[in-house]
């Protein structure tokens, strides 16, 4: 078993970081086919160049998360069966079939619309270019609702047998992965997520650019109108996270008691009918010890988690991680494979899901700021900089908080893969070296940080040259039939 | 055998080809950055021929990946986690192609776009290189366990055979590439991609004996399935002269295009009928999965054949029709500046 650590270790790092690097793009590509497809629907109604500029201007950041979205997205598809080759084999039958769908349904649709989309400037009626990018926007939304299905069976699996001839799990209903209770609390969260993420990024950035431009530079209309689409859409994201959120949390304590006690570092269960105040305090600062799992230190809310877990001001009773473990491995025996208890790293998770919560909070009270800022008979946004400056640094935090959310969900379901179905340790390629891991583990971080790199590098740099720049430039990248003339143009 | 493991079969064989035929020009396409193009505007013509639907194409292959995870979950395993450097590879190939076109169009200056532009050709041929060497090395027979594992070391990866098989699938998708350079093109390009044919389709065609002779030796497809395989060598061979003699003969086009097209297609076939029944080749014939011992469940099966039989068309039709939108020839031009 030893010589498994290293494989699960790498194998499970490997994982992380492709995850997390992957997700930085989808939701802010996700996000910006909505912020952008709006725009240019604007442009349709509205008939005004300005927002045919912004559609085009703000069309490059997408594209170019698009692009780093879909190749990280390769190596998701890929590293099931490069990494994890059992637990392919074990749930294959079922986690497949959503995998396969999605590129079907959602890939090419994507694919091939935002390549006309891109190309068909001045082919199109705007009319019906418009169409190209609300298809794009809207498949790779569906492309996130099949991938969840099939997180969602990880995390609470539904509809299958176990096929004990074969060794393996089948599906029994279709319809069940897809009604997964799961999934669609998942799958909403993550919508909202992508909204909030594009808002911020469109907003933070414009910010940049206004503390570049004179006052009275003629694009600061345009970042002004920006701001105030990107935030309306981000605000739209924060409300529904913050629903979303808390159903997601409610629901936990039924689905996956352990990861909701860690969460909220509870480690001896609270039962509010043993105390006096008959209400579950919350912890607003918690430090667990990970050898122990008791807890060392803890500053409490009074009555905030029945507000939070049992939706009243008293009452409900939260299971403590030390007697959960108690109870699963009542439930599932001591030891299966190389698990040796059934926490998860609670300190991990608990201040994960308060950089979660809190960085949303803080999100919409810059949003609601900057809007009252950016009214159209105030001048606030351009002569407050030191806001400039906020809204310019809350371009990065989506990232942080898209990240958090992520730990809270995949760490929580340690130490299963597919929860109480299949442990992470017994999921992993029994054939592929330490040294093959260790190598594209190498090999990914560095592609990783070189495309990160050029991609903020670049993103900077198309802000910089403003969303104008082509019409003083040559014109030769927009439009190749008009440039590059065709034998039928040319006629 | 049931009729729906032997249809998902013939699917992904399906999903292998149209890949095949997409893909291959793109890669084509792309090593041309550096083997056909002379400068940026060259380039950025090159680019204008495949930037709308690259990406399109390249779902096929992701579309086979996914497939073969949901019907044959076992090969999918044994497949990817047995082949972990050359999809490595592969992947680092697709992740370095697919942001470089992105990523060439917002540098700052022509030489910093030149890098990335490096990078594609370099990229487009190690893909259907490293590919090709997958495939081959699939049907050639690795050692594997009798649950599947593969424990396959260098030279069980890179034999002559699998040279021959990724410098051939490379090389069918360069040919593919300046067939379909011609069609899309005007301009010098187009004479020149008709000139470096002329010299590629015999190199090609020796490719393809010598890849005959090696099938017979490293493989048992002659010798367990003699008449089907033969014919679609002779088909194969054919194909490759008809596109020649149109080339450099008739001086047609459209037509060469089509037949290089094929000829990646046929390769497909060939590699799917020497595979039938199995999907994967073990040294030890005991451990062969076959389509059989791979697949899903029935019901997953049934799913699946529900889902792809409507979806696929509608992809089609629409996939179909932006060809249609991007099919006037581009001139390489200089633009006033």
């Amino acid at each position: 078993m030893n010589a498994l650590v290293g494989i699960v270790d790498l194998a499970r790092f490997q994982f992380a970081m492709t995850t997390i690097f992957h997700f930085f793009f989808v939701p802010m590509s996700i996000g910006l086919g909505i912020v952008v497809a709006v725009m240019e629907t604007l442009y349709v109604i509205k008939k005004d160049e300005i927002y045919k500029k912004m559609t085009q201007f703000w069309g490059k950041i997408f594209l170019l998360s698009f692009a780093v979205g879909v190749v990280t997205g390769l190596i998701q598809e890929f590293q099931f069966g490069m990494n994890w080759s059992e637990y392919s084999r074990y749930v294959g039958d079922i986690f497949g079939a959503p995998l396969a769908v999605e590129a079907l349904v959602a890939f090419f649709a994507e694919s091939t619309f935002i390549g006309l989309w891109s190309f068909t400037w001045d082919r199109f009626k705007p009319a019906v270019h418009v169409i190209f990018i609300w298809i794009t926007a809207i498949a790779s939304m569906i492309s996130s609702l099949w991938i969840l299905a099939a997180n969602s069976f990880m995390q609470n699996p539904v509809g299958y047998a176990i096929d004990n001839e074969k060794g393996r799990a089948v599906l029994t209903n279709f319809g069940d992965l897809l009604l997964n209770k799961q999934l669609w609390i998942e799958f909403p969260h993550v919508v909202v997520g992508t909204l909030v993420t594009a808002g911020f990024i469109v907003a933070g950035m414009s910010a940049f650019k206004l503390l570049k431009l004179k006052q009275d530079d003629p694009e600061v209309p345009l970042f002004r109108k920006s701001i105030n689409i990107a935030l309306v859409v981000g605000l739209v994201g924060l409300g529904g996270a913050f629903i979303t959120g808390d159903q997601h949390a409610f629901e936990l304590q039924s689905m996956q008691p352990m990861k909701y006690a860690a969460m909220e570092g509870v480690d001896e269960t609270i039962n509010s009918s043993k105390r006096a105040d008959k209400a579950q305090p919350w912890a607003a600062i918690a430090v667990t010890n990970p050898k122990t799992h008791k807890s060392i230190a803890k500053i409490e809310v009074p009555y905030a988690l029945s507000i939070l877990g049992n939706h009243s001001l008293t009452g409900g009773t939260t299971k403590g991680t030390i007697e959960l473990n108690k109870e699963f491995e009542a439930k599932y025996g001591k030891t299966k494979g190389d698990i040796k208890d059934y926490y998860v790293p609670e300190n991990t998770l608990f201040y994960s899901f308060r950089v979660m919560a809190m960085g949303a909070g803080l999100l919409a009270l810059v949003a609601i700021v900057a809007l009252w800022f950016n009214r159209k008979k105030s001048q606030l946004i351009l002569t407050q900089r030191w806001f400039l400056w906020v809204m310019g640094v809350m371009t990065f935090f989506p990232f942080v908080v898209n990240t958090a959310g992520w730990l809270v969900t995949e760490l929580g379901r340690y130490p299963w893969v597919v929860y109480g179905l299949m442990t992470i340790a017994d999921a992993v390629s029994p054939n592929v070296s330490v040294a093959s891991l260790l190598f594209s583990n190498i090999v990914y971080f560095l592609t990783f940080s070189t495309l990160g790199g050029v991609m903020i590098w670049l993103s900077r740099r198309v802000l910089h040259q403003g969303p104008y720049y082509e019409q003083e430039a040559t014109q030769t990248d927009r439009d190749p039939y008009d440039d590059l003339a065709g034998k039928e143009a040319q006629v | 055998m049931s009729v729906l493991q032997l249809l998902w079969f013939v699917l992904i064989g399906v999903l292998w080809s149209g890949f095949l035929f997409l893909e291959g020009y793109d890669f084509g396409v792309g090593m041309q950055f550096l083997t056909l193009a002379r400068d940026h505007h060259e380039r950025e013509a090159l680019y204008k021929t495949i930037g709308p639907t690259w990406d399109g194409n390249e779902v096929w292959l992701v579309t086979a990946g996914g497939a073969t995870f949901a019907a044959f979950p076992y090969w999918y395993a044994s497949l990817f986690s047995g082949f972990y450097l050359l999809l490595l590879g592969v992947l680092l190939a697709l992740i370095y192609r697919g942001v470089s076109f992105e990523f060439r169009e917002h540098m700052p200056t022509r030489q910093g776009s030149a890098i990335w532009e490096r990078l594609i050709a370099i990229a487009s041929f190690f893909a259907p290189f490293f590919l090709g060497i997958i495939l081959t090395a699939m049907v050639s027979g690795t050692p594997m366990d009798a649950k599947g594992n593969v424990s396959a070391g260098f030279f069980d990866y890179f034999t002559l055979f699998t040279l021959v098989g990724g410098i051939a699938v490379a090389l069918m998708s360069y040919v593919h590439g300046l067939n379909y350079t011609r069609i899309r093109i005007d301009g010098p390009m187009r004479q020149r991609a008709a000139c470096q044919l002329k010299v590629l389709y015999p190199l090609l065609l020796a490719g393809e004996a010598l890849f005959a002779v090696l099938l017979f030796f490293y493989t048992n497809f002659i010798q367990t399935k003699p008449v089907p395989v033969l014919l679609i060598l002779v088909v194969i061979v054919a194909t490759t002269v008809l596109g020649w003699f149109m080339t450099v003969k008739m001086e047609k086009e459209v037509l060469p295009f089509i037949t290089s097209g094929l000829t990646l297609v046929e390769v497909a076939i060939l590699l799917f009928v020497g595979l039938f029944p199995r999907v994967m080749v073990a040294n030890n014939p005991l451990h062969s999965l076959t389509i059989e011992s791979a697949s899903s469940s029935p019901y997953t099966l049934q799913v699946m054949t529900i889902i792809s039989l409507t979806v696929l068309p509608i992809v089609l039709g629409y996939q179909i029709w932006s060809f249609w939108v991007f099919r006037k020839r581009i001139i390489a031009k200089k633009v006033v500046e």
